[in-house]
């Protein structure tokens, strides 16, 4: 069974000029694998992994005609019980940890705090857990970095600490919205290997929101390629080259390569027909 | 000529041991005309190479000349900034909030008391592909591709010959980022312009660039064609990595031979 099913998912937010839809009946499931959402900005893929945890803010709504973590449906559940699916079964490390962390609290006092708020541990077996899960991240000094404030980390130490918070609580799924984007290439792939390590080893499943398809197709298994609120196209990640939907052929022709130099780089052309397409299922 | 030149160009932060050395003995010139592309990891001083030169970072020694005319301290004269114009990375931060495209073009170009206002502004927009309906728009009302447009109508705007590009894509979504890099390399050959531009996507300054220069904590270690780096012949060990690491992830059960 998958670890998440998702049908028909809508977000929607009223504005002035009527209601607009940010995500537009997106269907998916993921299993223990690593599944790529990637996309432009404003494609809605951000807004659809936030909505799996329920985490946009009246007035803007959430409907699907099922969302299911493990045959149990997020809709209806109660905002405490999601309270404790936040966190515990789902996590989500976000772009820069700049935002993500708490300034002002010590980065081992922040992780201490979230694991004994989902398991009730004692303070000292959280103690020990949040060092370990530090050198889980391939941080050298836990001890040192378990005392010191975020500003005290650089963005590449930041982000590994807000993975090792996330999975703290050994999550069922991960949800990373551009979780190196804000990284160097040396940092970016330790971060992969440390997220690809989980999956293999723990049979996590992870969603992996990115506008760079060059790293979707080499990291995930599977990939959804959302535009304007749908899913255009999907396909195994290793095929994403192969792809044949004009608008991910318009991505891909868009970056310039080393590889094959051009005198200019192709210029996407959107069709609106593309607007009126149905999504495409991502179900398995 | 070279356009440009820098030679053992140091730049230093604070003091004392607070003493921070962001640039250390950088050493390269770019001819007229070309471009010239300066790549690294965050941190490893590319940025503050292109700020001691405007006269953004203060403490700086060694030798920087425009057209053969050093430059000293950190003050410029009005000439040298109607030579030397730059484009920013973020073009939601570069933009006054409150000042209309209008009003931005404008005060640059009276600032370096270029007249026929009018007519330059509309001419400034349709070169960077910007229609004229644009002209009275707020930043708030364009996209990030749209603002950086206006960013590089305004560096156009004193007419200079040199334009130094801080990561001028990096903000954009890929199909974005190809207009932009379209326009740069379009306004390039229509006003003989020469570009120093830095970035950490290599794919980005493979495209643009002749020249690049490979940075590592503050020193340039390697000098390379755009030809020996797309051949992968790299000659010191750290632009091997970054070259290797622009290609993509590499999974552990790769690195371990299973």
């Amino acid at each position: 069974m998958s670890l998440l099913d998702v049908e028909n998912l809508r977000v929607t937010f009223p504005t002035r000029r009527g209601e607009f839809e940010a995500v537009r009946g997106v269907s998916f499931s993921l299993g223990q694998e690593r599944l790529g959402i990637v996309g432009e900005s404003g494609s809605g893929k951000s807004m659809t992994g936030r909505a799996i945890l329920r985490l946009i803010r009246p007035p803007g709504r959430v409907e699907a005609d099922r969302m299911e973590l493990e045959g149990r449906d997020l809709l209806s559940m109660s905002e405490r019980d999601m309270q404790r699916v936040r966190g515990q079964q789902i996590s989500m490390v976000m772009q820069d940890p700049k935002f993500s962390l708490n300034p002002v609290m010590r980065i081992g006092a922040q992780i201490i705090e979230i694991y004994r708020f989902h398991t009730g541990a004692s303070k000292r077996a959280a103690r020990a857990k949040a060092i370990e899960m530090l050198e889980a991240v391939s941080i050298r000094d836990p001890e040192r970095v378990m005392r010191a404030y975020p500003h005290e980390m650089s963005g590449g130490m930041g982000q590994r600490i807000m993975i090792a918070m996330m999975l703290v609580t050994e999550p069922k799924i991960l949800i990373a919205d551009e979780p190196t984007s804000a990284l160097d290439v040396s940092v970016q792939t330790q971060v992969l290997q440390i997220m690809d390590k989980l999956v293999r080893e723990r049979g996590m499943g992870l969603i992996f929101i990115s506008h760079d398809l060059n790293l979707v197709a080499q990291f995930c298994d599977r990939v959804l390629i959302m535009y304007a609120g749908k899913i255009v196209e999907t396909c195994a990640a290793d095929k994403l080259h192969e792809a044949t939907h004009p608008y991910t052929r318009g991505l891909l022709n868009s970056l310039p390569r080393l590889d094959a130099p051009r005198e200019r780089l192709e210029v996407l052309v959107r069709d609106e027909a593309w607007l009126g397409e149905t999504s495409v299922s991502g179900r398995q | 000529m070279s356009r440009l030149e820098f030679e053992g160009l140091n730049v230093w932060f604070g003091d004392g041991p607070d003493r921070v050395d962001a640039v250390k003995g950088a050493t390269f010139e770019v001819p007229s005309g070309a471009s010239f592309g300066l790549v690294g990891e965050s941190g490893s001083g590319k940025s503050t190479i292109l700020r001691a030169l405007v006269g953004l970072a203060r403490h700086w020694s060694g030798r920087m000349a425009v057209a053969e005319a050093p430059v000293t301290g950190f003050k410029r004269s009005k000439a040298f900034y109607k030579d030397v114009q730059m484009v920013f990375q973020d073009p939601y931060a570069s933009l006054h909030p409150r000042q209309t495209v209008d009003a931005v073009l404008a005060e640059t170009l009276k600032l370096h008391g270029i007249g026929d206002v009018e007519n330059r502004i509309e001419q400034l927009l349709l070169d960077v592909g910007l229609g004229p309906k644009f002209r009275f728009r707020y930043p708030h009302q364009l996209s990030g591709g749209q603002r950086q447009r206006v960013a590089i109508a305004r560096a156009l705007a004193p007419e200079p010959s040199v334009i130094l590009l801080d990561e001028p894509t990096s903000a954009l979504d890929v199909s974005v980022q190809a207009e932009v890099l379209n326009l740069l390399v379009d306004l390039r050959k229509a006003h003989q312009l020469t570009y120093l531009m830095v970035s950490h996507d290599l794919a980005v300054v493979g495209h643009m660039c002749e020249r690049i220069a490979v940075m590592q904590a503050g020193e340039i270690v390697e000098i390379m064609s755009v030809e020996d780096m797309r051949e992968m012949k790299a000659a010191h060990p750290y632009t091997r990595q970054l070259l290797q690491a622009s290609l993509g992830y590499v999974g552990e059960e790769m690195h371990g031979g299973a």
